[in-house]
């Protein structure tokens, strides 16, 4: 791994996304309006806005992130710039950690609109610091991005690649506690739970909701969190092929 | 370097995609500093040829060995430039910011893109976004990107497609001056009046390498005026022997 290929990647694709305002306004502006979808649906009922307002802003970044960078590396693979680049010294690594990079940037600028919206404008109702819903909600859409970026090194088209998002992401929003809380699933699926990342996000969400902070309980499911980014990279890098038939 | 060591060192390569064998055991020498064209009509395995020698293709048998190491060797990153039969550029860059990111890629410094771009002939372009170039433009946008850092050898597949007459004899110019320069060469083509301009041929044909020689000598052999016509004598010289 070269720090300068890496860069160079992410400042690359920060270059193409400039030009594409459409996935930028989609990449930024949908979390909000689906939060503002919600918080409108349940207007009659302010509680039950507040207690799934916070996972909300866990699960929207996340599908969002997963689905646009699930077809990165498909695109660059049937463009050949992806055989140009393995034969450049480019680690495997290099090229999914730039674009990890260059859409955490991204994830930065969705979580402060997404969680502004939310508590100044929604009224959303949280105990906890609005930093470190902040840095939650940063972390879970940079975590779409590693389990696209995973998803896309598995498949071999783009349209295997978009049929990953039902595959990958709806069991874990069925199950991350957002529908029925985890603690009173049956004990299989709550096992399975346990093992999904996206359960951490939520749980890192919902705890500095309740106003469980950064010290007790949010911070061990972000430092999860983390760890998931982390293997999802390391996983895809180790699935992407520089030979193929 | 000895000007007339080998480059690249094939031997007995078979490869396999899918079910279906499309190399059956081809062996070659590219004399370093020589400019190679691949010729053969569409399908024969000119491209699967090209992927195993850069290192891309899966399922090789065989010796396949570049700059005096196998082929796909993480040393060799960077020292071979390769130009796929499709344009590998972003299409939403420009001429020039595709080249820079290359060259950050490679660790060249960014006074290469320059020179590159004028070996092409495209700063007229340079600041035009790729997928607002034409075809033309686009494939020597690609083949300017494997001219960074100046690779030991270029590998490039098709490159002259769609090029109209007078850019072909340029570009056939650079490929002679890049090798004169020390380069090796190997061009794939499936038109035959490009083959004159190479110092030496592969004819390719259903996974077979039919012919390698000088352009002289495979006129000489075929009693042909043209290569067109030496490449239907072969073929007819190998059916007739089977």
């Amino acid at each position: 791994m070269t720090p300068r290929v890496t860069f160079a990647v992410a400042t690359r694709v920060l270059a193409q996304l400039r030009r594409d305002h459409r996935t930028v306004a989609m990449l930024i502006v949908l979390p909000a309006v689906l939060v503002s979808l919600m918080w409108w649906m349940f207007q009659d009922s302010p509680t039950t806005f507040d207690r799934i307002g916070g996972p909300l802003l866990a699960v929207f970044p996340a599908i969002i992130m997963f689905i646009v960078t699930s077809v990165a590396t498909l695109r660059e693979r049937s463009s050949g710039t992806l055989s140009r680049l393995f034969t450049m010294p480019m680690a495997k690594l290099d090229f999914l950690l730039g674009y990890a990079l260059a859409f955490a940037l991204i994830a930065v600028v969705q979580a402060v609109v997404v969680v502004s919206i939310s508590l100044y404008a929604l009224d959303l109702d949280i105990q906890g610091a609005a930093w470190q819903l902040g840095v939650v909600a940063v972390l879970d859409g940079v975590l779409g991005t590693a389990l696209g970026l995973f998803a896309s090194a598995f498949a071999t088209t783009e349209f295997q690649a978009v049929q990953m998002m039902p595959a990958v992401m709806i069991p874990q929003i069925l199950l991350c506690g957002l529908l029925v809380p985890r603690d009173d699933l049956p004990d299989v699926l709550r096992a399975i739970s346990d093992v999904l990342p996206l359960s951490y996000a939520v749980d890192a969400v919902a705890g500095v909701a309740q106003g469980n902070g950064f010290g007790s309980g949010a911070g061990a499911d972000a430092l999860v969190v983390l760890a998931f980014i982390l293997a999802a990279l390391a996983l895809g890098a180790a699935t992407l092929k520089r030979r193929t038939a | 370097m000895m000007k007339n060591a080998a480059a690249v060192v094939c031997r007995d390569v078979v490869v396999v995609r899918g079910e279906r064998e499309v190399l059956h055991g081809v062996g070659f020498d590219l004399r370093t500093g020589s400019v190679t064209g691949l010729l053969g009509p569409s399908g024969c395995g000119k491209t699967t040829l090209i992927r195993a020698i850069v290192g891309l293709q899966a399922k090789v048998t065989g010796q396949v060995e570049v700059l005096g190491l196998p082929a796909g060797a993480p040393k060799l990153r960077g020292r071979i430039g390769y130009v796929t039969q499709e344009p590998s550029v972003y299409g939403d860059l420009t001429v020039t910011e595709n080249l820079r990111f290359f060259a950050a890629v490679l660790g060249v410094g960014s006074d290469d893109v320059g020179r590159v771009i004028d070996a092409v002939d495209l700063r007229s372009h340079a600041d035009v976004r790729v997928d607002q170039l034409s075809g033309g433009q686009q494939s020597r946008a690609s083949l300017a990107a494997a001219l960074l850092g100046n690779p030991e050898l270029l590998v490039l597949d098709e490159p002259t497609v769609g090029l109209d007459p007078v850019l072909r004899r340029d570009l056939w110019k650079l490929f002679h001056r890049l090798a004169d320069d020390g380069a090796t060469l190997l061009v794939s083509s499936h038109v035959m009046d490009e083959a004159s301009r190479c110092d030496r041929l592969l004819l390719m044909r259903d996974g077979d390498l039919l012919a390698d020689e000088t352009p002289a000598a495979l006129l000489e052999s075929a009693g042909t005026a043209d290569l067109e016509q030496a490449f239907l004598v072969l073929i007819d010289q190998k059916a007739g022997a089977r």
